[in-house]
């Protein structure tokens, strides 16, 4: 994991990608870009943010457009390479037959194997490595069934870094955590260093500790820029339907909002 | 994140200890099977008929000629029937809970075994003369991967099979086919129509074991192992999600679908031979994650030795309890599995909350 010493960023670029699912556009020729920095995601619910996400780790296959990580279209090359260069964490990861942490971060070593491989001296430095770096190489032997929501995600996080991803896609990572756990785990992605694209429901989070932000709304993307360029009243009106204030966090200097229900004023 | 509240429950695992000692104890059950019966033989007597066998110069042991025919011809079959069956159903267990990430998932739940039942029998009950000796292994071979690719493209909606409609169309398809073998086993219920032999069949038993049963079960049994256990990690992928699964690379609908053929290799053959034998692909898979982990790399292997283990064990049961007259090994592992599997069930439960 040598993340933080490098220097070089790949790049992740969403070239007008559009959607279909079941005959009906979800996603209008959406595009994106981001090169070591944090890209968050915004958009109400049901906007296309997921979709968006879902045709850059491949679950979904765009209509149109591409999606390239390290300027190689990963729908063109091989399934086990994009996922050498682009990890995810998914919404809502399922928990029948659960295994213990340490053999789920090694999942994250699938797309290293040969397909009928041993596992290598390599494989286990990164389960090693991935686990330090979120901190969770005390609970190796634990199952992840008996891990709080906190732990888990941060387990999930490890398994994206098991990969040695270059660039990681995260769907709501902060999802189910308290406050504590969504900063420890935001500020933890930020100090990877990758290019890395989040969905965020909390705007304030999204402000925080994304450098630029996307906002998308019924599957068109509407703006992109700096949360202080993006995040105005006058668009969280007409995205959000709310009133907000741009205030400055007095802890942080970062940008702060404030929100209020429409019909208030 | 707070290390004081956070109990560790560290499981013993020693993987490679409990595989041997698997091993170990099933090759005594094997010739502690061959040992009991009408005619007990010395285990020592056992040993050394095999030795004969197998070693090209005299070992120096003796016994006659009947024991050497009882050991060699009629219960070594058996036993080692016993093992592959069970063996070969545990290891199918354990793929289908995984591929599926539905711990009840079992080769019965799947419908595969009805369907190699309904093959089966259709042959013992319709067809007539030589052809259907012959027939009836490759008919439950058959009759078991049509039922899964059936299943699995009931299962499919625009492209996509997900593990809860996988789990669905397998149980809709187990009770539509049982209900098939009822109509044939009540059909061949007239006179002379070999009606018991069919029930007995299904029942699930080891009884008519010889040597030429043994090639096919045991040469898929080992390749389809070795395979499943190379293919370790993707199956652990598969527990992980399928979203998952697919951001690390893993065509999850292809991967499914050899998962799927493989076990009905599995299972197909182990019906064949011995009839439907429930239970074992439930509860082995579950005890030996409980005992090894979930990595499919321990628990595959781990389970082909539990699984043969038991159902060595359990025949010899079979054989004992209303001797002379046999019970049907399947109803022996259904009667010891279920309560089993209900413990395990509550015991598991415990750990987890």
């Amino acid at each position: 994991m040598n993340s933080e010493t490098s220097t070089a960023t790949v790049p992740l670029h969403v070239e007008a990608v559009s959607v279909d699912i079941a005959g009906r556009r979800i996603l209008h020729e959406a595009s994106l870009s981001a090169d070591g920095d944090v890209l968050g995601l915004v958009g109400p619910n049901g906007s296309g943010k997921s979709t968006l996400l879902r045709t850059v780790y491949r679950m979904l296959h765009p209509a149109s457009g591409r999606v390239t990580a390290g300027g190689r279209d990963v729908w063109v090359i091989p399934a086990r390479e994009a996922a050498r260069i682009t990890a995810a964490l998914v919404q809502d990861a399922p928990s029948d037959l659960e295994l213990t942490v340490g053999e789920c971060v090694a999942t994250g070593r699938v797309p290293h194997g040969r397909l009928l491989g041993a596992e290598t001296a390599a494989d286990r430095a990164a389960v090693q490595n991935a686990m330090m770096a979120v901190g969770i190489e005390a609970y190796a032997d634990r199952d992840v069934a008996t891990l709080s929501g906190g732990e888990r995600q941060r387990v999930q996080l490890a398994r994206a870094l098991a990969q040695e991803p270059s660039i990681l896609v995260l769907d709501e990572p902060t999802n189910h955590l308290d406050v504590q756990h969504q900063l420890e785990l935001l500020s933890l992605v930020r100090r990877l260093g990758r290019t890395t694209l989040v969905t965020l429901h909390d705007l304030n989070l999204a402000a925080a500790y994304c450098d630029r932000i996307v906002v998308i709304d019924h599957g068109t993307v509407i703006a992109a820029g700096t949360p202080e360029h993006v995040l105005t009243p006058t668009l969280l009106l007409d995205v959000f339907g709310v009133h907000a204030a741009v205030l400055s966090n007095p802890l942080t200097g970062r940008l702060q909002l404030a929100f209020t229900e429409r019909k208030n004023l | 994140m707070t290390r004081a509240d956070i109990v560790v429950r560290g499981r013993r695992r020693r993987p490679r200890t409990t595989i041997l000692v698997l091993a170990v104890a099933a090759v005594v059950a094997v010739v502690l099977s061959v040992a009991v019966g009408s005619v007990p033989i010395h285990p020592g007597v056992v040993v050394g008929v095999v030795a004969d066998h197998l070693i090209p110069w005299d070992t120096g042991t003796s016994f006659t000629a009947t024991q050497a025919q009882i050991v060699w011809e009629f219960r070594l079959p058996r036993a080692l029937l016993g093992f592959l069956v069970g063996a070969a159903l545990a290891v199918a267990g354990a793929v289908l809970q995984a591929v599926v990430r539905n711990p009840l998932a079992d080769p019965f739940v799947f419908g595969v075994s009805s369907g190699a039942s309904v093959a089966a029998v259709a042959m013992l009950t319709l067809a007539t003369g030589s052809l259907a000796t012959v027939s009836v292994p490759v008919a439950a071979f058959f009759g078991a991967l049509l039922t899964t690719l059936l299943v699995f493209l009931l299962a499919q909606r625009r492209g996509r099979v997900t593990p809860n409609r996988l789990v669905l169309a397998g149980v809709a398809m187990s009770y539509l086919l049982s209900s098939v073998t009822s109509y044939l086993v009540l059909r061949a219920s007239t006179p002379g129509g070999g009606v018991s032999e069919v029930l007995s069949w299904l029942a699930g038993s080891l009884a008519a074991a010889d040597w030429g049963d043994l090639g096919l079960p045991a040469g898929v049994l080992v390749v389809a192992t070795v395979l499943l256990v190379l293919l370790s990690r993707i199956l652990n992928a598969f527990l992980t999600g399928d979203e998952t699964a697919v951001s690390l690379g893993v065509d999850v609908g292809r991967g499914r679908l050899v998962f799927f053929v493989i076990t009905s290799l599995l299972v197909g053959v182990a019906v064949a031979v011995s009839g439907a034998i429930g239970f074992v692909g439930l509860i082995i898979p579950h005890a030996m994650r409980f005992i090894v982990g979930t990595d499919h790399r321990w628990v595959l292997p781990a389970s082909a030795f539990a699984g043969g283990l038991l159902l060595v064990v359990v025949d010899i049961a079979a054989r004992l309890l209303l001797a002379p007259t046999e019970l049907p090994v399947g109803l022996l592992t259904a009667a010891v599995g279920a309560p089993f599997f209900l413990w395990l069930m509550r015991r598991l439960g415990r750990v987890e909350t």
